[in-house]
């Protein structure tokens, strides 16, 4: 059974329909990369999949190991371990990042029926898996994204994604606003990340980041559908010929 | 988060419509006619066994009250206030004098358990450190003060404080056991002529709490008084004198309650405070009165009277307060910055929802040369709710070097309620600095749904982000408030985001 099978997905905003019969199939262990010019609906996807409310899905269903995510709660499919890195990641003043990252865990443990990480346990962790990330100890200590550079709010989500474990990690332009050396930290973060057991939806406008975390399958999205699949070397033609002959496909 | 989790599990329990104190405790009362008259006025001071000075001084107060008529300059609706339909005094009829706690009708006292009185829990708090110099947490001994209906049912640890000479007591107790020292204070910040709920209040309060801090001494604990309306059509009319005399210290907490009532409540309290030289007060209040149901209806009419007298050089006095009850609040706890180098503090989070009006905020009156305040609002607004920060920030001609410095924040939750800021400054003199600063925000949707792709439920959520937006003032609270307020809040925001 494949880990996420989306199948004729049409999904309205606003009347306007934004998706328009979108397939996707992704097995366990695979990363998948959808590519696509800005508008596609790659964003569309990633917030249809996660739950974000404001889209109506007027047909297809989502199945995540076989059951209906859409009759799920987006809280309820956080705790099935389904995670999405924001493309623009919200500051919170006032909340610690290591409060949220606690009240967060604590609330997907509990969802799970897990008892609740104690703090001392989760303290350790946390500074554990921020030191790989080379993320300083202060920055845990200050408000989610309050005064964090682009690159460390993007960082900030693979922390968030290395601690919560999660099953299907959807990564939507990960890679914006980061110079090279806070990508391939990025990117280390990613692929550490990689196991049979837990899938990944990379979500890019640009080759490069694909160069360090090398996908499975590539998708060519379009006008709201998958347009063409397949695999690395798609992204490499994408990045020579550009996104133009894809427009009349879709 | 510990306190997140409980308040969303009690949330759960309780239901939108269920106020949590609110159940009714079935005594007998001793209640003074309906309606108010110079009758009434002495009927309360003979039952208070009161000298006649005290008599004298409330049906002054009285004649004053009725030359004025009720304010309307605050941004508050509510309907005409019937003042000879009110019960002005509700005893509960004690059965026989009683001599100590283990006396008190049963029935009281359970009340005040299932208020969590005196028994309050200490938990650590993330996100809340202890106030700076404060013991960390441990079990911080309170002495608490009751006071339900009209009336102080109990005072312990007295004779603890007895021992480092602060005397703490029912108002009622003090205008017999030290009137030399009421009457050199009763009145002296918040006069009888003062406004027309402070009028009414001195001439028909019943108890609070009176305090004195004698020359130079810290006060060994906490003081703390809990009120409770419980009588139907019954106005709560609690005084409450605290003097700090020169060098000393004294933190004092404030907690109200209410049973849910159909009808609407009179709440006029008047609070006094005075700081002598190098003397310090912090006054820290958690307001959680009925409210009233989710349609608008009942709920506690709170038009309160609070100031704080900083009498002499060095001397502070800091309010900190967490108003998430009431119908109406209409409230602006002040302080005079008489002494040279007195400052004041004013740090307020206002919550309201549901149809809630608020109508809140402070005043600085600058005298004093180099005298200092700092105020930080936080109001939340929710539901259909209103909520409005009002304050003055004023310095006259003799108060050369005085600063202040205003914030201001208002958060929105939902798309029906309204925050306003009302902030006037005067300045009679040029060498002062006065700052204000405001934001108003809302909880956006996506910083909801930021925190609920990480698995928190909307509940969660909005406690997050508006525990947040406090922080700043809740680190203010002593400890033990902290915790308190924390849940209350939550509690009073469900439901509000949906």
């Amino acid at each position: 059974m494949p880990l996420l099978e989306v199948r004729n997905l049409h999904v309205c905003v606003e009347g306007r329909e934004i998706l328009h019969g979108l397939d996707l199939t992704v097995n366990a262990g695979e990363v998948h990369a959808i590519m696509g010019p800005n508008g596609s609906g790659k964003s569309t996807l990633s917030h249809v999949i996660t739950g974000k409310p404001g889209y109506q899905i007027t047909a297809g269903r989502i199945l995540f190991k076989g059951e209906d995510l859409l009759a799920l709660g987006p809280d309820q499919r956080a705790a099935k371990g389904i995670f999405l890195a924001f493309q623009y990641p919200v500051e919170i003043p006032g909340v610690t990042t290591m409060n949220f990252l606690r009240t967060a865990l604590n609330a997907q443990r509990r969802a799970r029926g897990q008892s609740g990480y104690s703090t001392p346990h989760f303290l350790k962790r946390a500074r554990t898996v921020a030191k790989q990330l080379n993320i300083p100890q202060s920055m845990l200590k200050r408000g989610v994204n309050v005064g964090f550079s682009g690159g460390e709010k993007k960082r900030n989500e693979i922390l968030q994604m290395a601690l919560f474990e999660p099953v299907l990690c959807i990564l939507d332009e990960i890679d914006s606003g980061l110079d090279i050396d806070a990508l391939r930290i990025v990117a280390e973060g990613i692929n550490a990340m990689r196991s049979p057991s837990r899938s990944m939806i990379v979500i890019t406008h640009y080759q490069r980041l694909l160069n360090y975390v090398v996908p499975d399958v590539v998708h060519v999205m379009s006008k709201g559908r998958v347009v063409k699949s397949g695999d690395k070397q798609l992204a490499l033609e994408l990045e020579a010929s550009g996104y133009a002959q894809f427009e009349d496909a879709a | 988060m510990v306190a997140a989790r409980e308040t969303v599990e009690r949330v759960a329990r309780i239901g939108v419509d269920q106020y949590r104190y609110g159940f009714e405790t079935l005594i007998e009362s001793d209640k003074a006619p309906k309606g108010l008259s110079e009758d009434t006025v002495r009927f309360i001071s003979a039952k208070k066994s009161e000298p006649s000075w005290m008599l004298e001084w409330r049906l002054q107060a009285y004649r004053c009250w009725l030359t004025m008529t009720e304010p309307t300059w605050a941004r508050v609706h509510y309907p005409n206030i019937d003042y000879q339909g009110i019960y002005y005094y509700a005893a509960p009829k004690p059965k026989k004098q009683l001599a100590s706690i283990d006396e008190i009708d049963p029935e009281i006292l359970k009340t005040y358990e299932k208020l969590g009185i005196p028994l309050r829990e200490v938990a650590i708090l993330e996100g809340v450190e202890p106030p700076p110099g404060g013991p960390p947490s441990a079990n911080r001994k309170i002495a608490i003060d009751a006071v339900f209906d009209s009336v102080s049912v109990a005072t312990t640890f007295k004779a603890e404080l007895k021992k480092a000479g602060v005397i703490f007591m029912p108002i009622s107790e003090a205008i017999r056991e030290h009137p030399e020292l009421v009457q050199k204070y009763l009145g002296t910040v918040v006069p009888i002529s003062d406004n027309f709920f402070a009028r009414l209040n001195s001439a028909v309060f019943s108890d609070g709490s009176f305090v004195y801090v004698p020359p130079g001494v810290r006060c060994p604990m906490e003081l703390s008084t809990y009120f409770r309306i419980n009588e139907r059509n019954t106005g709560q009319f609690e005084r409450t004198l605290i003097i700090a005399d020169k060098g000393s210290h004294v933190s004092y907490l404030e907690g109200c309650t209410a049973p849910r009532r159909d009808e609407n409540q009179l709440h006029a309290a008047v609070v006094e405070l005075v700081a002598l030289d190098d003397a310090e007060i912090k006054y820290s209040t958690v307001q959680n009165w009925y409210p009233g149901n989710s349609e608008g209806k009942g709920g506690i009419y709170n038009f309160v009277t609070k100031r704080g007298d900083c009498r002499g050089k060095h001397s502070k006095i800091s309010w900190t307060q967490v108003e998430t009850g009431s119908a109406i609040t209409w409230k602006y706890p002040s302080c005079i910055l008489r002494g040279d180098n007195s400052s004041g503090e004013f740090y307020s989070i206002a919550i309201s929802n549901g149809f809630q009006q608020v109508d809140s905020g402070t005043k600085m009156f600058h005298l004093g040369k180099n005298t200092s305040s700092r105020i930080i609002s936080k109001g939340i607004a929710a539901g259909k709710s209103r909520n409005t920060y009002r304050g003055l920030v004023s310095a006259n001609r003799n108060a050369a070097g005085a600063r202040n410095h205003t914030t201001c924040d208002s958060l929105l939750i939902g798309d029906k309620c309204g925050a306003h800021t009302v902030p006037y400054v005067e300045a009679k003199n040029s060498s002062v600095t006065f700052e204000h600063e405001a934001t108003t925000s809302k909880i956006s949707e996506d910083v909801l749904f930021y925190c609920i792709q990480r698995g928190m439920s909307q509940e969660e959520a909005v406690s997050l982000v508006v525990n947040g937006f406090i922080k700043e003032v809740l680190q203010k609270l002593p400890m033990e408030f902290a915790v308190e307020a924390q849940k209350l809040i939550s509690i009073s925001l469900e439901g509000s985001a949906g």
